[in-house]
């Protein structure tokens, strides 16, 4: 392409085929592309794909106790699950799950990272015990929780009969257990989400507040026109996470009550697991994995359409 | 008494040195005064601490005769703009003019009649429903001008709202911020580090350096009285030329290269025994004719400006800069003769700094303009 000789290019023109040399182009850089790409596909390939595939076609059979097919069932499994009363049970606990701890966590940890953000003396300090949770991995936070929650020598009870109440059997009380299984998982996510909220907090231009000051913005005023707009995509990363990670509860429920009493606390994939690996049904556990798997996809189209309309994206 | 005072401000940031240092200075009702100096000289401190965003560390600020050392920034009855307009990413225009107004809950009837005038005032009447992510930086720029019009405060300030502009675009909005300025009658106090911006919009300037006052005054004032060296080179482009001048009989000699015949006989004494430092413009340095003081130089540099042309010389180690009007066919390596007059010259003491004498020629063009 030089422009040296401007008669022998006018006449060359016609003869390219811009056409194909795009075409080629285009499947160059597609080609470049899938390169780039080919490590994550091959790992989501091996360690997402196949398993969803897999359980999908497990879902259509009868297994032994080793988890081979043996008959083909079609529908079967699902009609079954959808018949039975604890599979209702393990939905109704679920959704009630998710219900009690999204809002709380979000909510708790949003009102302390608007504390942490405010710049006190020593408030290093306190950011660090608010986002210390974070490091205690699930046991060791469900074990101490169970001594917490512990019906004779448990803190929370001697709380109460100091200041005159019954005691409450958190864990074997079918009205309490999933509230001290939410309770727990508030205080275990809360680490995480408020560093995220605080972290976004953190990040909105202070020269906004400026601005805001000097026009003559109470507290508030600023907090829901800056503050909660400006740090809406990371509240909306915040909801999603934690909404799947409702769904997906499964450590606190194991080790606080094995999904009792009378099944209250029979979480969803806490009921896969004692389907699968106690029961040794995995055609209907792997029913219920692709339920869970659909239950979890649809909230998420919808909080992204809805997230779509209501996130300031900067 | 002034519209702002300030009496002795000084300010010192986690109690280490000072930032700012004895500031003493009066700013008038209706008056553009602008702050002008070097990078980190504290400017923006100074802003900040009238409109209250930065606690005073000590001396007393009053507006309109209130002591206002201890009032937040709302109850100060002022607008600012900032150097990137911190307009609401997420509202629209019309949300972020009428931002204030709301804050201040006035009813809608008189929100509306007032965003209209401003809209209208600042050309925005178009842009109205878009976000600030849909504007040019020009347009932003007239988002935030309009911000700070429609609150009607009486006191404005400015922190380098220009600096993001590209020169065409900031040479307008000098004129139209001007020209907003008388229109309103608002107190403007104005940031920048830019001294053409200075000199071009200014009422008074005050020059900061190092967080000291280096010289307030009328833009004129400042380009041909500067009361020291640092002002003299800071205002004015193509800087003041400078050399080191001693006085040897009864002649001028400048970085041992120019000997100039010296017979003033007036203001002789004040120079005897002193170091002394020449400070002349380069538009008082002309094409030679056969009169005193004439010096031949080998020109090192040419700039066509098109209806003027600057000529760079050696003068010892120094570079000088002379600029003749109309378009000079000079190259470099010519040897020019060029007319250097001491009535043009400006006399500074080296130890210190200080203006010891102003170019006597300026004296007398003053006169002519009265
Ligand atoms: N929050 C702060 N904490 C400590 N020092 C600060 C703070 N803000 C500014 N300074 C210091 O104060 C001095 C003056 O800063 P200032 O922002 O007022 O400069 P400026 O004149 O506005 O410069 P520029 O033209 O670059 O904006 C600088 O030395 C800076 O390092
Ligand atoms: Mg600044």
């Amino acid at each position: 392409m030089n422009m040296s000789n401007p008669m022998i290019e006018s006449t060359e023109i016609p003869e390219i085929n811009y056409e194909s040399v795009k075409r080629k182009q285009r499947i160059r850089t597609f080609a470049k592309g899938m390169l780039f790409l080919l490590p994550s596909l091959l790992l989501f390939g091996v360690f997402l794909f196949y398993p969803l595939f897999k359980t999908l076609y497990l879902s259509f059979f009868l297994t032994n106790a080793r988890g081979e097919t043996t008959v083909f069932v079609g529908l079967q499994n699902y009609l079954g699950m959808f018949a039975s009363p604890i599979f209702h049970q393990s939905m109704k606990s679920t959704f009630l799950f998710v219900l009690y701890t999204v809002p709380t966590t979000i909510i708790i940890a949003l009102f302390l990272a608007v504390l942490a953000n405010e710049k006190l003396k020593g408030i290093g300090f306190f950011r660090t015990i608010f986002t210390s949770t974070m490091g205690i991995s699930v046991a060791a936070a469900s074990v101490f929780w169970l001594y917490l929650f512990h019906p004779s020598i448990g803190f929370i009870n001697g709380i109460l009969e100091m200041i005159g109440m019954e005691s409450i059997g958190w864990l074997t009380d079918p009205k309490w257990a999933l509230i001290a299984v939410a309770v727990t998982t508030i205080w275990m996510n809360l680490g995480f989400t408020f560093l995220v909220l605080l972290g976004g907090l953190q990040s909105i231009d202070s020269y906004l507040y400026e601005s805001a000051d000097i026009d003559g913005a109470s507290y508030f005023y600023k907090l829901r026109r800056i503050t909660i707009p400006m740090l809406s995509p990371t509240l909306f990363f915040v909801i999603t996470v934690t909404i799947i990670n409702a769904f997906q509860t499964f450590g606190q429920i194991d080790i606080l009550t094995q999904g009792g009493p009378q099944n209250t606390t029979n979480l969803i994939v806490y009921s896969i697991y004692r389907e699968a690996f106690t029961n040794y049904q995995f055609g209907t556990a792997s029913a219920q994995a692709i339920v869970l798997f659909v239950i979890i996809l649809i909230m998420t189209i919808i909080q992204f359409k809805l997230g779509e309309r209501k996130v300031h994206y900067q | 008494m002034g519209y702002i005072e300030l009496m002795d401000i000084s300010k010192s940031y986690n109690k280490q040195s000072d930032v700012l240092n004895g500031i003493d200075l009066q700013i008038e009702k209706g008056e553009f005064f602008v702050l002008v100096g070097p990078s980190g000289s504290g400017k923006s401190t100074l802003l900040r601490m009238i409109a209250g965003l930065e606690d005073i560390s000590g001396g007393t600020l009053k507006i309109n005769g209130n002591i206002v050392n201890h009032l937040p920034p709302k109850d100060r009855n002022l607008s600012m703009v900032f150097q990137n307009y911190a307009l609401y990413p997420h509202l629209t225009v019309e949300q972020n003019i009428l931002f204030g107004l709301n804050a201040k809950k006035i009813d809608k009837a008189t929100q509306k009649k007032r965003l209209l005038e401003t809209a209208e005032m600042m050309g925005l009447s178009d842009l109205l429903k878009r976000k600030p992510r849909e504007l040019s930086g020009g347009q932003r720029q007239r988002v935030a001008l309009a911000r700070a019009v429609v609150s009607d405060a009486p006191l404005c300030l400015m922190d380098e709202p220009l600096s993001n502009l590209d020169a065409k675009l900031r040479a307008n909005m000098r004129i139209e911020i001007r020209r907003l300025q008388k229109k309103l009658g608002l107190t403007m106090i104005y940031v920048t580090h830019d001294q053409v911006e200075a000199m071009t919009m200014g009422d008074r300037i005050m020059v900061l350096n190092d967080g000291i006052i280096q010289q307030v005054g009328e833009p004129i004032a400042l380009y041909n009285k500067p009361s020291n060296l640092f002002v003299a080179t800071f205002i004015g482009s193509p800087k003041m030329n400078l050399g080191k001048a001693k006085l040897k009989e009864s002649n001028l000699v400048i970085e041992d290269v120019f000997t100039i015949p010296f017979n003033h006989e007036q203001i002789l004494a004040k120079f005897q025994n002193r170091q002394l430092v020449v400070g002349i413009r380069a538009e008082h340095i002309p094409h030679g004719a056969e009169k005193d003081g004439v010096q031949t130089v080998e020109i090192v540099n040419v700039e066509q400006l098109g209806n003027e042309t600057l000529i760079s010389f050696e003068v010892g180690s120094k570079l000088w800069t002379a600029k003749w009007l109309g378009q000079w066919l000079v190259g470099v390596g010519d040897r020019v003769p060029v007319q250097i007059s001491v009535e043009n010259m400006c006399f500074f003491d080296e130890d210190t700094g200080n203006l010891i004498q102003a170019a006597t020629s300026s004296l007398k063009r003053e006169v002519v303009a009265i």
